[in-house]
């Protein structure tokens, strides 16, 4: 793969005007599947399934069978369109489009077309600043996923120089809704925090909502970014690339960056944008071509006939409509009068977006100091040294295990980020990795009071200026009473016990 | 030849009630003339004669045990191979399905077993029903009981030969375009397309899913009833099967059987299904039975349909879209022919599997549908094609203002040689140009035989067509026209076919076109008209 030039970014800024769009992906978690009663692998709580058990004859695309529209779905995709203040079609329509990849069991996907569900809506961004930005929504669509394919064989994993593929339809059929913005002008130098903040809003919303895990890393919810620049004082749009396999907030603003800087530097150069799907790279950080993708791709849409309109009574929608959680923006205000945090602590966290998590971690039980402590602290932390987002290091429920063992005294600051590396390592929840490592606190007072005597009568002159009321001596004692219980004591207690002792 | 082949599927299933008989004897009597006569007939495609003794064995000993069994318990029946059946082969005669058993029955043949009727096996069709002679077929076509030198009709040409050849009393079919009308019309025998909607689609391997329907074929209006009452109704499988509750169909041709009157009914006739290009001995007959239908208190009226001109140029890109778009499923990836060579990529494979496992006909209509749906080309072909389609639903509502139903010839022509179209694809689409606009507007259609034409001595067949949801209607106006014309004839029309098997092949029938018409029409041949 050639290395791409990039410009600046303040200089690609500086000479064009980006022009940011996307197309988000939101895997619903209803229990079946859009078209058949198959359980859902991307359902609330479902277990990861072996290849092709997770399968109904819709899915295989088998001779005879038919799709029925998941009612769950559509009452999903109603709120979601609502939440994202769009207005519902009184009717909308199911097309098929059409197209031959082994990943398909039908060879072709049951869309929504020219009669979305949901269109014309707008969602507040806010950003690091606090300002708000509009995001103007063109539409929101019910559709299925795809199967997914393994390339056996090559050395990359990819289908170039692979002996054979194998297809795993678990996916195929999962309820998708396609939420499409509009062009978004006038993004400027904040364009990949935008483009951050953008899917960090979806994401809360279809958190809100309930409609969907939502978890990047999984799947659940994927972003497509479209860029594309056009010089200064130019009216007409240039040339897009739409990015693909995005998986985290944080890839999204460095793929809308990338694209950015590469973009500017072909244009530049004199070079031209080919219009394509680009593919990003988690580890290089960088974008590829994927398929060449031009406005004229046929894919012989026509109206789905196994399926009729869909058409929500109007009290459906109203009532729906009555049902929605209040605006993220609205429920973030509340928070963080019911936590207690500042302006700058709170969007800290919003920033850091870590928000649900912390949310939930405090759900759990957990003081809202301590959880903000530990999602901003050590969780933040290891999620930047790796590159991932924080919220798929360690589940909320975990964190908040580990807050209320270093409460009740079970384990001290350091020990409980030691046990924090080993839930994050895979190792279980704190409660067991403590249990299975023996890393708990010694509250034992008698095998402390053993290490402090030990210690005392080790270093006589210090039992001495102990004695003689110099109480900061203490510290010589307790640092080596911590050493020799490997870190496992309390040290505010070894102080206690230190002075007691060395005054008996 | 046993003579419970003869009975129709409501006798013998009242025998079989009252014990006069045994399901095991009545499926055996059926394999055993399957065995006689499909050789040359060659209706099925699969015959489940062990399976279906099985099944009769088991119902018997039911009914020895006093269990409640329905009406039709113990009756066999052919089942169409565009049907899902999940112990017999399904393949919709193509050979990128051989072998293919489906891990489900569809719905109509699942409430047929329920209701204790006996699958005897598969029947024959052109290829994913796409045709009009069961010569599209790859596995070798099915011929006329008539006249085994012509065409049993098509796409059901298996089902109807099955019927017409006394291999069973009843069969499923389905109807896309006259698939089951005009097999009936060809072969003297009777054959519905429901409403849409009112037979589940789910199983039924889908040709164009806005206009396919499952019906029942029979050599009697009442079996057709009978078997409808059994698979219609509500299917939550299929989003487009209607939800309300439906009327007895064999109540409705019992109440016409038994009154024997037409008094109050408008019947139309659709000016444009009856014109010059129809077979004169076909437009005699169609004549001839507008008269007794007039003579028995029927009113007929001439009507209008100014667009079903059009309904067979729309029916040729709606078809051909959908089908093109529903047969993408075989590509030998999860299940069906795969044709395989080293090093070839997966596209390589589809392609090379598509190719060997198609015919030539599906081919053809792969091509023209996915030119129709074409960009640039959508809003011309497949974008008129569904206006044509409104207009030809406003001229039937317009007609059904004004009468009750719509009548014509089943056919324009009575069944044409093997061979005589299969090369013409333009004169094969042709043939449907009477039963098209039902398909298009969604209404049911019933075919039913009005008697022999006299230049040739074979069925011909009468249309008749309700507004949607008034089945009902068809079965009692049915039931009124084919009693009065069996109480004319003696006896219902296939009474008069010619004998088949023992002596005969079909060798020596290819070596004699132009059969003889059988005797008792009282007619001379005057030579085709065509």
């Amino acid at each position: 793969m050639a290395t791409d030039v990039l410009m600046g970014f303040d200089e690609a800024l500086e000479r064009y005007e980006p022009v940011l769009g996307f197309e988000v992906h939101v895997e619903l978690s209803t229990a079946t599947k859009m078209f058949s009663s198959a359980p859902n692998p991307a359902a609330a709580g479902a277990e990861s399934a072996q290849p092709n058990t997770m399968v109904a004859p819709v899915d295989m695309g088998l001779p005879g069978a038919l799709p029925v529209v998941n009612a769950q779905a559509v009452r999903y995709s109603i709120s979601l369109g609502l939440a994202l203040g769009c207005s519902i079609a009184p009717s909308s329509r199911f097309a098929r489009k059409n197209y031959f990849y082994p990943d398909l069991g039908k060879n072709y996907q049951i869309s929504q077309f020219d009669e979305p569900i949901a269109f014309e809506g707008s969602v507040e961004v806010e950003l690091e600043d606090g300002s708000q930005l509009t995001v103007p929504i063109e539409r929101a669509h019910m559709e299925e996923d795809a199967g997914k394919l393994t390339h056996v064989g090559g050395a990359t994993g990819r289908i170039q120089g692979a002996d054979h593929s194998l297809v795993d339809y678990n996916r195929a059929g999962v309820p998708l809704v396609e939420i499409v913005t509009k062009p978004i002008y006038g993004a400027e130098h904040r364009a990949p925090e935008i483009a951050k903040a953008y899917v960090a809003t979806i994401r809360d919303i279809v958190r809100s909502l309930g409609i969907s895990e939502a978890r990047m890393e999984r799947g659940n919810l994927r972003c497509d970014a479209n860029v594309s620049l056009r010089p200064r004082g130019q009216q007409a749009l240039g040339t897009r690339t739409e990015t693909k396999n995005v998986n985290s907030l944080r890839s999204v603003e460095r793929a809308v960056r990338y694209e950015i800087q590469r973009q500017a530097a072909i244009l530049a150069a004199g070079g031209s944008i080919t219009q394509e799907t680009r593919h990003w790279h988690e580890d290089t950080g960088t974008t590829s071509a994927g398929r060449p993708k031009s406005d004229a791709d046929d894919y012989r849409y026509f109206p789905e006939p196994d399926l009729l309109p869909v058409r929500p009574a109007p009290e459906l929608i109203e009532e729906l409509r009555a049902a929605l959680p209040e605006s993220p923006a609205v429920f973030r205000r509340r928070l963080q009068a019911d936590y207690g945090f500042s302006d700058s602590e709170f969007r800290d966290i919003v920033n850091a977006g870590v928000l649900a998590e912390l949310q939930e971690t405090i759900a759990e039980g957990a003081a809202p100091a301590q959880a903000r402590k530990w999602w901003l602290g050590e969780i933040l932390r290891i999620a930047n040294a790796r590159g991932v987002d924080a919220g798929s290091l360690v589940s909320p429920l975990h964190v908040s295990e580990l807050i209320a063992l270093t409460e009740n005294g079970d384990l001290t600051d350091r020990l409980a980020r030691q046990v924090l590396e080993h839930v994050v390592a895979g190792e279980g929840s704190p409660e067991h990795v403590v249990a299975a490592r023996g890393l708990k606190v010694v509250s034992d007072d008698t095998a402390l009071i053993a290490a402090i005597d030990a210690a005392l009568a080790g270093q006589p002159d210090v039992l001495q200026k102990i004695r003689d009321g110099k109480v900061q001596a203490a510290g010589a004692v307790i640092g080596a009473v911590m050493k020799a219980m490997r870190g496992q004591a309390d040290a505010a207690r070894v102080r206690e016990l230190v002075l007691e002792r060395a005054s008996a | 030849m046993s003579e419970l082949i003869r009975w129709s599927a409501a006798e013998l299933a009242e025998r079989l009630t009252a014990g006069d008989v045994s399901s095991v004897e009545a499926v055996r009597a059926h394999v055993d003339r399957i065995a006689e006569v499909d050789p040359d007939v060659h209706a099925f495609l699969h015959v489940a004669g062990d399976a279906a003794l099985a099944r009769a064995e088991q119902i018997d000993r039911q009914r020895a045990d006093g269990a409640e069994l329905g009406p039709l318990a113990g009756v066999p029946i052919a089942i169409k191979d565009v049907l899902c059946t999940k112990d017999m082969p399904s393949t919709a005669a193509s050979r990128i399905l051989e072998g293919w058993i489906p891990p489900y029955d569809a719905t109509p043949v699942a409430r047929l077993r329920a209701a204790g009727l006996v699958p005897l096996g598969k029947t024959n069709m052109d290829e994913f029903a796409m045709g009009s002679s069961t010569e599209h077929s790859a596995y070798g076509p099915t011929r006329n009981p008539w006249d085994l030198t012509r065409i049993p009709g098509g796409s059901g040409g298996g089902s109807a030969a099955a019927v017409a050849a006394f291999e069973a009393p009843v069969a499923l079919g389905s109807d896309t375009g006259g698939s089951i009308r005009q097999p009936a019309a060809v072969t003297g025998s009777v054959g519905v397309k429901p409403t849409y909607g009112g037979v589940s689609r789910f199983g039924a391997i889908a040709l164009a899913s806005s206009l396919d329907q499952v019906g029942p074929v029979s050599r009697a209006v009442l079996d057709a009833a009978l078997i409808h009452d059994v698979i219609g109704g509500h299917d939550p499988l299929d989003a487009t099967s209607i939800p309300d509750a439906w009327p007895s169909m064999a109540a409705a041709a019992r109440e016409g059987a038994a009154s024997g009157s037409l008094a109050g009914v408008r019947v139309g006739v659709v000016r444009q299904l009856n014109g010059d290009g129809f077979q004169a001995g076909v437009r005699q007959r169609f004549a001839e039975a507008l008269e007794r239908m007039a003579a028995a208190g029927a009113e007929v009226v001439e009507v209008e349909a100014p667009n079903f001109e059009h309904a067979i140029s729309a029916y040729y890109l709606i078809l051909p879209a959908e089908a093109s778009s529903n047969l993408a499923k075989y590509d030998s990836v999860r299940f069906g022919l795969r044709v395989e060579q080293a090093g070839s990529t997966t596209e390589q494979m589809m392609a090379r599997s598509r190719e060997a496992g198609f015919g030539p006909e599906v081919k053809r209509r792969i091509i023209l549908g996915t030119y129709a749906l074409s960009a640039g080309y959508y809003d011309a072909y497949y974008g008129s094609a569904q206006q044509v389609r409104t207009l030809v639903q406003r001229d039937f509502d317009a007609a059904f203002e004004q009468v009750d139903v719509l009548v014509s010839p089943s056919t324009p022509t009575t069944a044409f040689p093997l061979g005589q179209k299969v090369d013409d694809p333009m004169a094969m689409y042709l043939n449907d140009v009477t039963t098209i606009p039902a398909n298009l507007a969604g209404v049911p259609g019933m075919g039913l035989p009005i008697g022999l034409a006299p230049e040739d001595g074979l069925p011909v067949g009468l249309q008749i067509m309700a507004p949607a949801r008034q089945d009902a209607r068809l079965y009692r106006v049915g039931a009124v026209v084919e009693a009065l014309l069996e109480a004319e004839w003696g006896g219902p029309l296939l009474a008069q076919a010619p004998q088949l098997g023992g002596t005969r092949s079909p060798l020596q029938f290819a070596a004699t076109p132009g059969t003889a018409p059988a005797a008792g029409t009282g007619t001379e041949p005057d030579g085709g008209t065509r």
